[in-house]
């Protein structure tokens, strides 16, 4: 039962939705980039959502199906071909064995998750599936996806042979979620201040919230580095290390931002000027090196409510599918 | 019997929408560090639905939560935020800093010599002092483990002797496993392949984390350490045990 990595194209990871509790040993909670489209993938195919999901990126892997599956394919959009035929992203599909899955052309996004019915037989490490790249432990072997490396996942309990169109390698299950406006203004990041907002010169506040800033290409799944107008404090402030978190917006000591992403380190020492709100973090996670983001600034209270309509949203879908599907298994 | 904290003072601020930071100052002190332990495991003992994880750092505690269970198990008429506060509040308020058992003192061996302590020669002629003074000074010091962060087991040890308080280089450069640095008036060890800012003066062949132990990482927050100079030979004999 296994996926076979014909190629294992650039980053390829097993994430999930994150380490926690091991904070204070140092050990950083990774997971998924974009946790939004990682939940849709499990809810898709019936998972539980924290099972352990692929995250892969531009140039994509390319897969052998040794076994049939119910798949499904999040997020970025590579053009996800199964042999010669283009796949629907964000709907489940039935895929026969021996095909393979490839990505030739990049349309939009950064990352993309593949969900596998049952879930895929990888060993927890601290309560998690997610891939700790530094200390090398958790995911796959504790590393990226390399040439050769097979994947096994669960045994289903889908009759597939019924379900499948004869002559036919795929078959899309017909349902499909409303990503609703999580993607929307893909460029347009919402953050709330951070502790040393107010320690921010006049002009830097006005040049932090009119201008564009580009992701460079340095960017990763530890943080992004936004380029723009150096932004400065009223007065230079040394800062002893305290905890950080994913989103938060550091000001580098030449002025320079970084927003630090899933694999960011525990503590950090720079001026926090401000914290991507959750609800923002998977299109943030969607853009790539050289596009803008264009920050706008609101209150807790907002950031608060957006994180709790995008979860109950999740939820109802995430139901919806399971009722779909259960209808499908014997 | 409770000590006394030296003030009354904290600041609790959003760290975004999913963690708070209960702050008691920007500085390196004891008892700032052991009241913050004393939160940590008070919100252990106290915990809710919805915890994710504590962070502690110097003089800080950053608790990180799931603001849907806070809301579904709680309903806060107010943000989840103001009830995560209170409770930090609570921690501040109820937490007791016991007087701590006199534990004994971990010594960790290092190798001074060049080809591990990198940085050792250029520290040595910026302050105008032998490599022998640096490594006695670096020796003779008792340091206090404040936080475990940036990579696992990453012990934060302070303070060195104010002669060896070197600040950070301005361009990170690749260290490897085991190095021992000056950061200001921090002393670490690299757990791991990393790019650093440290000054490296040695390397020891403890392994900081392991992944299959027990307790994960070789040193805790309040741990006493002192290092002690070993040569090249003794560096790979305990690398072979």
């Amino acid at each position: 039962m296994s996926i076979s990595i014909i190629k294992p194209g650039l980053m390829g990871t097993i994430q999930d939705m994150g380490r926690y509790g091991y904070g204070s040993l140092g050990i950083n909670c990774g997971g998924a980039m974009d946790r939004y489209a990682a939940q849709l993938a499990n809810a898709l195919v019936g998972n539980d959502s924290h099972e352990a999901v692929m995250e892969i990126h531009f140039p994509g892997p390319q897969l052998l199906f040794e076994q049939n599956a119910l798949i499904s394919l999040t997020g970025a959009n590579f053009s996800a071909t199964l042999n010669d035929e283009l796949l629907p992203l964000w709907q489940p599909l039935l895929i026969r064995k021996n095909t393979i899955l490839h990505f030739p052309e990049l349309q939009n996004g950064a990352r993309c998750y593949i969900a596998v019915h049952g879930g895929f037989c990888i060993n927890s490490w601290l309560n998690s599936y997610s891939t700790n790249l530094k200390a090398a432990v958790g995911g796959f072997s504790g590393r990226k996806f390399e040439k050769g490396d097979q994947l096994s996942f669960k045994e289903s309990t889908i009759y597939f042979a019924a379900l499948m169109k004869e002559g036919k390698d795929v078959h899309a299950l017909g349902w499909k979620p409303d990503t609703g406006n999580t993607y929307q203004y893909p460029n347009e990041i919402l953050f709330m201040e951070g502790n040393e907002y107010p320690l921010l010169s006049e002009t830097s506040v006005s040049d932090f919230l009119q201008n564009n800033f580009i992701i460079h290409p340095s960017s990763d799944r530890m943080g992004y580095h936004a380029k723009g107008p150096a932004l400065k404090l009223q007065k230079k402030i040394e800062l002893i290390s305290t905890g950080v978190g994913f989103g938060t917006i550091q000001l580098l000591p030449d002025g320079q931002l970084i927003i630090l992403m899933a694999d960011h380190q525990t503590t950090g020492g720079y001026p926090r000027i401000g914290h991507v709100i959750s609800a923002h973090l998977p299109k943030l996670a969607q853009l790539r090196p050289s596009e803008s983001i264009q920050f706008k600034k609101t209150d807790i209270a907002t950031a608060e409510a957006m994180l709790l309509s995008q979860q109950r949203d999740l939820s109802v879908m995430h139901n919806a599918c399971f009722d779909h599907l259960n209808k499908l298994v014997c | 019997m409770p000590v006394k904290l030296l003030s009354n003072q904290y600041n609790i601020f959003p760290l975004g929408d999913t963690a708070a930071t209960i702050d008691l100052g920007n500085i390196i002190n004891e008892a700032l560090n052991d009241k913050v332990i004393a939160m940590q495991q008070w919100l252990q003992v106290n915990s809710f639905a919805g915890v994710r994880d504590i962070i502690i750092a110097y003089s800080s505690l950053t608790l990180i939560y799931d603001p849907v269970s806070v809301k579904r198990k709680f309903s806060p008429a107010g943000t989840v935020f103001d009830f995560v506060k209170q409770k930090l509040q609570q921690a501040y308020y109820n937490s007791l800093v016991l007087p701590q058992e006199e534990a004994g003192i971990i010594e960790i061996p290092v190798c001074y010599d060049d080809e591990f302590g990198v940085d050792l020669k250029t520290m040595a002629a910026q302050k105008k002092m032998s490599e022998e003074e640096i490594i006695r000074l670096h020796t003779e010091k008792i340091y206090r483990v404040y936080m475990i962060g940036f990579l696992p087991g990453f012990p934060y040890m302070a303070e060195v002797d104010a002669r060896l308080s070197t600040p950070r280089k301005e361009k990170p450069v690749m260290v490897f496993p085991g190095s021992v640095g000056i950061a200001g008036s921090q002393t670490g060890i690299y757990p791991f392949n990393s790019p650093g800012g440290w000054n490296i003066i040695g390397r020891t062949p403890v392994e900081m984390f392991n992944e299959t132990a027990d307790d994960l990482v070789r040193l805790k927050v309040g741990d006493r350490v002192q290092f002690y100079k070993v040569g090249r030979q003794e560096f790979e004999n305990y690398l072979k045990c």
